[in-house]
């Protein structure tokens, strides 16, 4: 067995609260309330501890990180234990002021999110009227600032034909990297995903569109794609594999190997409160759950692809089978493939239902 | 924008949103990028370090030259070639 790797990267959920409503948020479906969030000291004293442990890269995220009052003082304390610092955020909750400040104590880099490239479609799908133009205004003070941005478009049946515009925005943006990130169906996604499964038509010329884009912004633009394994033959690499890079930490102080990982019964979390995040990552239960190839059914145990893909993705593995430790059904080698292939294909070609918009009590229990 | 071609003449430096960093855990050098971590080889990390914007490739293999004693024409077209393979994965501007 090959021993376990500090971690590269810590993902901050510094709050569940936002002004957007995105029907695939990757937030679960019970939020954590503001009164529960971790207090500004104790995010200090994690991110003290992670860069002792090996984190390189801090991203702030939520929810929207801007709505905490703190998000300055916690950027700059990254910044001065020389972690790169990077602000996932909606941009709608953030001025011009708010963008210099943070540039001065130390941000490294921003990313906002766009619904699309349409402004009435995206603030649709949002849920937030005059969204888009605000996105759109907040670019520009982030380059105003001085701060290398990325654009991150996540994709899906309802926008994916303006994939070309999208990415001619992020050039007009003077963005440097273009996420484009076709929907991954867990939480808020799965329960949408009617509304939101691209047909394999779609799927295939937006493939296309980037690698066209890739070629011709070459030097310009980097662009990372992101694709919705529904149609694949083999799964993702989830996380990189569960509990090699990645940590999550949600408001409340959980710390989990990826954002929906609590979504999964019978596993307990630890917390920041309790426990420190070296003792976690190295000695807790469910880090070792999944870690490395040791857990894994056949046929991952002795497939060639196990320390590729890690066996894909757990959340999505129990939410379509209902076991933990099932083959992944984005897999064609799971039994249940044929069937998930099957619900793309038909839930592509139904007229889509309405959207069931993420807030907070939305979700009511299936 | 147009894509960069580095030549003798080029004052490379690291993209706004990459930054060359001492990795203590794991002692080793580390570009870090969003979402990315890249891990330089020794020579890919002499090169980066000399790469301040003001300096000229010509001044770099100069510089790299001298100090591992190696052929000057060898070393400027190994760092081209390094440096270009940076430009067109969006972590160096000249």
């Amino acid at each position: 067995m090959t021993p376990v790797e500090p971690p590269l990267a810590l993902l901050a959920e510094l709050t569940h609260r936002c002004p957007l409503q995105c029907p695939y948020c990757s937030n679960p479906l019970e939020m954590d309330r503001a009164a529960a969030e971790l207090d500004t000291a104790t995010w200090q004293r994690v991110f003290d501890e992670a860069a002792r442990l090996g984190v390189l890269h801090v991203h702030f995220s939520g929810g929207e990180p801007a709505a905490r009052k703190d998000l300055e003082a916690l950027v700059a304390h990254c910044a001065g234990l020389g972690l790169y610092t990077n602000l996932i955020t909606s941009a709608v909750l953030i001025d011009r002021a708010r963008l210099q400040g943070l540039a001065k104590v130390g941000l490294n880099h921003v990313q906002i999110s766009v619904q699309g490239s349409e402004p009435a479609n995206a603030d649709r799908i949002g849920g937030y009227a005059g969204g888009h133009a605000r996105k759109i205004e907040v670019a520009g003070f982030v380059r105003e600032a001085g701060l290398p941005l990325t654009l991150n478009a996540v994709m899906h049946r309802q926008n994916l034909d303006e994939l070309d515009e999208v990415i001619a925005l992020a050039v007009r943006l003077g963005a440097r990297r273009l996420e484009v990130a076709h929907v991954q169906y867990y939480g808020w996604a799965l329960r949408n995903r009617a509304a939101l499964m691209p047909t394999r038509a779609q799927l295939e010329k937006a493939t296309a569109t980037v690698e066209a884009a890739r070629e011709r912004l070459k030097g310009s633009l980097v662009i990372d794609y992101v694709v919705p394994d529904y149609y694949a033959r083999r799964p993702k690499a989830c996380m990189g594999g569960w509990g090699r890079r990645f940590l999550n930490i949600s408001p409340s102080g959980d710390v989990l190997p990826c954002h929906a990982a609590s979504t999964l019964p019978g596993m307990t979390f630890q917390s920041v409160k309790a426990h420190s995040l070296r003792d976690i990552w190295y000695g807790s239960e469910a880090f070792e759950r999944f870690r490395g190839t040791g857990w894994m059914p056949e046929p991952c145990r002795s497939c060639d692809q196990r320390e590729v893909d890690w066996g894909g993705c757990r959340c999505q593995a129990f939410a379509l089978t209902g076991a933990l430790d099932a083959v992944d059904p984005a897999c064609e080698f799971s039994d249940h493939h044929a069937e998930l292939v099957a619900s793309a294909e038909r839930e592509s070609g139904n007229a889509p239902p309405d959207f069931i918009y993420r807030r907070i009590g939305a979700a009511a229990p299936v | 924008m147009t894509t960069i071609h580095i030549t003798p003449a080029s004052a490379p430096k690291l993209a706004p949103q990459i930054r060359l960093h001492f990795d203590e855990a794991r002692q080793r050098w580390a570009l870090l990028a969003p979402e990315r971590v890249l891990v330089p080889d020794e020579i890919a990390v002499e090169i980066l370090r000399l790469c301040d914007g003001e300096a000229t490739v010509d001044v770099i293999a100069e510089t790299l030259a001298a100090r591992f004693q190696a052929p000057l024409t060898e070393v400027r077209n190994d760092v081209i070639e390094m440096l270009q393979g940076l430009v067109d994965k969006g972590m160096l501007v000249a």
